[in-house]
Parts: structure tokens; C-alpha cells; sequence
């Protein structure tokens, strides 16, 4: 199963590495990662999105908390509604008069933003969920995506849980 | 001395240079005595050492300055410490600082570093040694600031010796060494995000003492977290008072009487008959500072099936991590033991409401015990108790790895912890000498025993001359069979007899070699032969080489095979 893990860390030299370290040497994955200063700028976020099952989910967090620069570790389980997330997306994408209205429209759809316009394509900015990423990736592959980035994901928790 | 003069009397006001600070921080931190070897990097600080009253051992290769102070530590309970130049200097340390991690021991690996302008220019001597380490030690640190450097030193002490103890590095630039600062150590130690969980949770605690009253067949398996927090004498009274057998750990021997009727001997893949089945039908088994290694557990799916599972531990990472535990509580051994033994109060179990499950053990004891068939040639188990014999095992016994080790663990009886020097999670052959040497030097006076082999001994054999030089009078027996026993063991049950590259066609003449490192060399080839060696080798006040030439075929039983069920066991 796929987790969201939160990892508050000292904002040191050397701990992305002792976190990537500890992923690899123990043969647990990281399927994406992002990593920023907070509001303390002696302490940096990091988001992991990793997989495993009960098992290795409860050794990936002891693990974690195991290293002596990590602060507090939270594991948002999959699925559940008490936590937010989002990536962010580049997409350049081909723009011919034939498909532009198209384009435009999928844009406006999905509430994203044109950041670059060029002749022969458009860079499209989306944030959202991995789902509302993967959706409009695949409403705009038959238009003719040149390029993508995609960043790694980022979370915070809901202050109240909605039911 | 001037300058400790200068130091004590204006601490504050005073600027000392970074080779000066280093040392008293350890000064401060009350080491004794530092295993290392000078380089390019290091030179301040071993200028500085020769007139600071730390005491420095010189080893004769950097990894043995690592098991020279990790046996340094396993035997006292103190931190070891150790200090090697840049590049070849601190890669030569790494096999060592792993041994040390895997078996939790407490030391602090100080290696020079290029100066920090250099740092990532592929300078001369220049190694990337946090990178290096950063997976093998328990914390480690670039100090890039002089004045940072007390708290760093205080720190790697400090999460050393804590918690489930470990090694922690620290690379120290040539320039930070050659500035100056203020010198002033930090009284305390503050690091938000370490935070060790030393006492267990009562309630925890509880539920644990509920079904370790009501149990009827229990037994506690006792590893090295007992010996590292110093919780033997807790131990021994639960057992006692409860009437509950124990078996050992490779780690934990000692920490429980090996002489004790209680006492079960070592479990696992080398392990008594009698452990082994006492754990395979126990319906409580109560883990103590030990970690469910595959050695022990062969397969886990048939580790203690009946029983339910408490398990103490320091380490929250070894809860559940090979089996599933019923009832973990999380903490320091020895208070979560003395938290138990306070509950329990006045309580007692006796022999006799154990009866039933005593005679099981009883039973399973009389069925198989630990046994060899002496013939013309010497046995090496006969070897080893004769060496347990002749000390009364009034000794510090280190070992190499392989078939020496297993022998010496099941032969020798260890009625007290931090008498047993051995690599127990990494298996670094060459481990025994350094170690044997390391302990010496914190215990001048003690008898102090390497059983070896000789493929093993000759992995450090250079050490001969650090010992010789110091005149610590380390006994090396060399179970010495002209092979790689514990190879040799593997290839002849599971690769159908096929010796491939385990056997030694050229060695050295051990007697000689010991002669010219300036040690005493004595052979024995006949039963007869070994107890005078032995004797001969106790009554010199020097280090000795014993050349035991004994049985080649030789196998250690009982064995498990790797992965079976620990109940499935080749006896003999």
C-alpha cells in the first residue's frame, strides 16, 4: 500500500542523504520526494511517498525516527480524508489552430494556468492531486505533450477532520 | 603540565587550539586511553598528544584501533575511542566501526580530514568518510567550526553511550585543528530531536508481568542489550525468583550464569539441544534486549509457535521486525527489570511449581548434551576447556570468527558479562586480537584469552608487535586446524564435499612468528600436549602465541542449517 510520510528534520548538510541512505540500504523505495525549509529555518519538511505493507510501513517510520537529525515523523495513511495534499506539474504542450480551443478549454476545466506561451507550444501549470494530475496528462497526450516535471508531493494536515 | 595548568585555572578566557580542545574534551569525557595511528592529517593533535597525559596506543593497522577500543569498551562499559588520519587512514577503520555497530558498542572514531579548502578537490590522502560511514555508525559529524567542536564532542559521547549505544564519527579538517577558540565544555547535552526512552511503560510493564505470572512453560532469551545496560543482576533475580530457565544470546552470554541450573546455554543455529526445544515449546517467551537475528531464529515462522511474545528493548526498531511481538515494552533493560522486580515485590515461583516444565528441560538435557570424541588428534573443544578449565574462567575471552568462536561460546562457561569479547551481528574475522588487546589495556592485570583460528588470527596477526611493544600479555590459542573450519563446515554438509579454497596449503610457523614479534611461541599436537601449553603459556608475563594443531575434520554440532526451523537440529 502507498503511504505519504512527513518527515520534520534539522535543516543540516548530509541528513538528505542519511534519509535517502536509510531507504536504500534497507531496500524500502521512495516513489517521490520533496523537500523545503519551513517557517523554523533551522528545521526542513521532507514529503515521501513510499509503499509497503503494514510491516515495512512500521519499520520505515521507526527507522526514520531511529536518526538522530529527524525530529517527528507522520504517516498519512492513503485514503484518508484528515490530510491534504498536492503536487505540481509542467506540461509543455503542442498548439496547433486546429486543437488550440481544445487546449484552452482543458485548461480552464481543470483551473490550471498558462505560464509560458511559445509558437509551437504552451507550458501549462497544474497543481492538484496525483488523480487530477494524471487526468488532465491524459486529456492532453492525444494534443501532444513535448515535455513534463512533475514535483514530488507535499502535505499538511486538516485541522478538523470532514467527515 | 604548563598548558593543563593554563587550562584549569582560566578556562574561560583562554584560547586553545583545535588539537588542544580535542583532548580536553577527552579529558573531560574521562577517556583513559585512545587506540590509534598518525598521518598527514592528524600530526597537531599528535603533537599535542605528546604532552597531554591521555594515554595512546599505538596499533599497527587503523581497523585494529577500532577493535582495540570496541573491546576496550565492551569490557569496561566505557566509551572507546579511537583516532586515525584521512583517507586510507579512516577507510581502514570502516570494517571495524561496522563490527561496532552491529553489536551496539559505544565509541567515538575521531579521523583526520583535509583541510577544508580542499574538502572535494580529490586532494592527497582525502576520503569522503562521513558518506562512507554515514550507514554504519549511529551519528556522525564534519566539524567545519572550531567553536563548534566541544558540542559536538560532548554530543557524540553523549549518543554513544545512550540509547541503544553505537559508534559515532567525527571528521575533523587539518585547518578547524590548527584554529584557535575559547575552550569551554557544555555542561549539558541538548539535541531536540534524541531523545532515548529509558523508562518502560508501566502499563506495558504490566500486561507483561500478567502473563509472565501466569505462564507455565516461560523462558526468557537474554541477548546483549542486557550486558550494555548492565542488567545482569536484574536478570538473575527474575529468573531466580520466578523460577524462569534463560537462554543466552552470542551476545549475551554471560549475562546470566553459564554454570546456573537455570541456565539453558546459547540458542539458535549453534545452540544447546536443550534451549533450542525449550524455546520451540514455551508458551512465553520474554525477550530481553536481544533483536530475533536469523542466527537465532532459523525460520521464523517456527521460532516459539506456541508462545506469546513480550519483548524489553531499548531499540523500537527491533520491536516486531523479524516476528511479531505480543507485548512490547520499550526502554532501558535494567529499569524496565527493575520495574518488573519492584511490581513483583515478595512473589515467588518455585522450583517446585515449575517442576513440570523443568523436567521437559530436564529431559531434553539428559537427551543431548555438548560432546566430542577425543581421539590421537586434539580436539578443539577439548582445547577450549582445558583453557576454562586452567583460568577457572577467571578470564576475558575474545574470539576471532568461525568455528573458534562457536566453540569457545558452547566450551567455555562465562559466569559473568563483559568477560566475552566476540563479533557477534557482523562476523569480522580478525576481530579477536585488536579486541583481546584493547581489553588488556583497560585491564593490565587480567588473564585475557583470543581463541582463533588460523585463518582469522592471521587477519591482525600485525598486532602481535602492538602487544609486544606495550608487553600486554595477550594469550592467542590457535585452534589451528589448516583451514577455514567454518567454511570448510558448510561446504562439506550443503556443497557436497567440495573444499573449494578453504583450505590453507602454506602457513606460517606460528611459534616462530610469535618469537619474532617478541612474543612466546609454544606448540602442542597431542592431547597430552595441550594442558602444559596452556599452563606454560598462563605462568609468562608476556604475550603468547599457543599453536593448537588439532583435528581438521572437525565440525561444530549441534547445527541448524541456515533457515530451517531451530527445532530441526544435526546433532552429531
Amino acid at each position: 500500500m502507498r503511504h505519504t510520510i512527513s518527515v520534520l528534520v534539522d535543516n543540516k548538510p548530509g541528513v538528505l542523504a542519511r534519509i535517502a541512505g536509510l531507504f536504500s540500504g534497507r531496500g524500502f523505495n521512495i516513489e517521490s520526494l520533496s523537500v523545503n525549509e519551513t517557517l523554523d529555518p533551522t528545521m526542513s519538511q521532507m514529503t515521501i511517498v513510499t509503499r509497503g505493507d503494514d510491516r515495512v510501513l512500521e519499520q520505515i517510520t521507526k527507522q526514520l525516527n531511529k536518526l538522530i537529525d529527524v525530529i517527528k515523523v507522520i504517516d498519512y495513511e492513503k485514503g484518508s480524508e484528515n490530510h491534504i495534499e498536492r503536487e505540481l506539474a509542467l506540461i509543455k504542450v503542442a498548439v496547433t489552430e486546429k486543437c488550440r480551443a481544445e487546449l484552452l478549454s482543458i485548461i480552464e476545466i481543470f483551473r490550471c494556468k498558462v505560464i509560458d506561451v511559445g509558437r509551437s507550444h504552451y507550458t501549462v501549470e497544474v497543481t492538484g492531486d496525483e488523480n487530477k494530475l494524471n487526468a488532465i496528462i491524459e486529456l492532453l497526450r492525444p494534443l501532444g505533450i513535448r515535455e513534463i516535471v512533475r514535483s514530488g508531493r507535499v502535505t499538511l494536515q486538516r485541522e478538523t477532520r470532514v467527515q | 603540565m604548563f598548558f593543563n595548568s593554563l587550562v584549569q585555572t582560566r578556562e574561560h578566557q583562554l584560547k586553545l587550539k583545535g588539537a588542544h580542545i580535542l583532548l580536553e574534551c577527552l579529558k573531560k569525557e574521562k577517556v583513559k586511553a585512545v587506540f590509534g595511528y598518525p598521518g598527514g592529517s592528524v600530526l597537531d593533535i599528535y603533537h599535542a598528544l605528546s604532552e597531554h597525559s591521555i594515554k595512546h596506543v599505538l596499533v599497527r593497522h587503523e581497523q585494529a584501533a577500532v577493535h582495540a577500543a570496541d573491546g576496550y569498551a565492551r569490557a569496561t562499559g566505557e566509551v572507546g575511542v579511537c583516532l586515525v588520519t584521512s583517507g586510507p587512514g579512516a577507510t581502514n577503520t570502516v570494517t571495524g566501526i561496522a563490527t561496532a555497530y552491529m553489536d551496539s558498542i559505544p565509541l567515538v572514531i575521531l579521523t583526520g580530514q583535509v583541510p577544508t579548502a580542499l574538502i572535494g578537490n580529490d586532494a592527497f590522502q582525502e576520503a569522503d568518510i562521513v558518506g562512507i560511514t554515514r550507514p554504519c555508525t549511529k551519528h556522525n559529524y564534519l566539524v567545519k567550526n572550531i567553536a563548534e567542536l566541544p558540542r559536538i564532542m560532548r554530543e557524540a559521547f553523549y549518543i554513544a553511550r545512550s540509547g541503544r549505544p553505537g559508534p559515532v564519527l567525527i571528521d575533523l579538517p587539518k585547518d578547524i585543528i590548527n584554529q584557535s577558540a575559547e575552550f569551554s565544555y557544555p555542561e549539558q547535552v541538548s539535541i531536540r530531536s534524541y531523545k532515548p526512552t529509558v523508562k518502560g511503560n508501566p502499563r506495558q510493564i504490566q500486561r507483561a508481568l500478567d502473563e509472565i505470572m501466569q505462564a507455565a512453560k516461560p523462558v526468557i532469551y537474554a541477548g546483549g542489550g542486557v550486558v550494555l545496560s548492565n542488567a545482569s543482576p536484574e536478570l538473575q533475580r527474575l529468573a531466580r525468583q520466578l523460577s524462569i530457565p534463560v537462554t543466552t544470546t552470542l551476545m549475551g552470554l554471560g549475562c546470566f550464569p553459564g554454570t546456573d541450573p537455570l541456565c539453558l546455554g546459547m540458542l539458535g543455529m549453534h545452540g544447546t539441544f536443550r534451549a533450542n526445544m525449550a524455546v520451540t515449546h514455551c508458551d512465553l517467551l520474554i525477550a530481553v534486549g536481544a533483536r530475533f537475528d536469523d542466527r537465532v531464529t532459523g525460520d521464523v515462522r517456527a521460532f516459539a509457535p506456541e508462545a506469546k511474545i513480550i519483548h524489553f528493548d531499548i531499540d523500537p526498531t527491533s520491536i516486531s521486525k523479524n516476528i511479531k511481538v505480543h507485548i512490547p515494552v520499550v526502554g532501558d533493560c535494567r529499569e524496565i527489570l527493575k520495574d518488573c522486580l519492584a511490581a513483583i515485590g515478595t512473589k515467588k515461583i518455585t522450583r517446585r511449581a515449575r517442576a513440570a516444565w523443568l523436567a521437559d528441560i530436564a529431559e531434553w538435557k539428559a537427551g543431548h548434551t555438548l560432546d566430542y570424541t577425543q581421539g590421537k588428534a586434539i580436539k578443539p573443544q577439548f582445547v577450549v576447556e582445558k583453557l576454562y578449565e586452567l583460568t577457572r574462567g577467571d578470564c576475558i575471552v575474545s574470539t576471532e570468527v568461525g568455528q573458534n568462536q562457536m566453540w569457545a561460546a558452547q566450551y567455555f562457561q562465562f559466569d559473568r558479562p563483559r568477560r566475552w569479547l566476540t563479533s557477534g551481528g557482523l562476523g569480522t574475522m580478525g576481530y579477536g586480537l585488536p579486541a583481546a588487546l584493547g581489553a588488556q589495556v583497560a585491564f593490565p592485570k587480567a588473564t585475557v584469552v583470543d581463541i582463533a583460528g588460523d585463518g582469522s588470527i592471521q587477519m591482525n596477526i600485525q598486532e602481535l608487535a602492538t602487544v609486544a611493544q606495550y608487553n600486554l600479555p595477550v594469550k592467542i590459542a590457535i585452534l589451528n586446524n589448516r583451514c577455514l573450519g567454518m567454511v570448510r563446515q558448510w561446504q562439506q554438509l550443503f556443497y557436497g564435499k567440495r573444499y573449494s579454497h578453504s583450505t590453507f596449503e602454506q602457513h606460517p610457523d606460528f611459534v616462530k612468528l610469535a618469537e619474532a614479534y617478541g612474543a612466546v611461541g609454544l606448540r602442542a599436537t597431542r592431547p597430552d600436549e595441550v594442558e602444559p601449553v596452556i599452563r606454560k603459556a598462563l605462568a609468562v608475563k608476556k604475550p603468547v602465541i599457543m599453536d593448537f594443531v588439532v583435528e581438521q575434520e572437525e565440525c561444530v554440532y549441534p547445527m541448524v542449517p541456515a533457515g530451517a526451523p531451530i527445532s530441526n537440529m544435526m546433532l552429531l
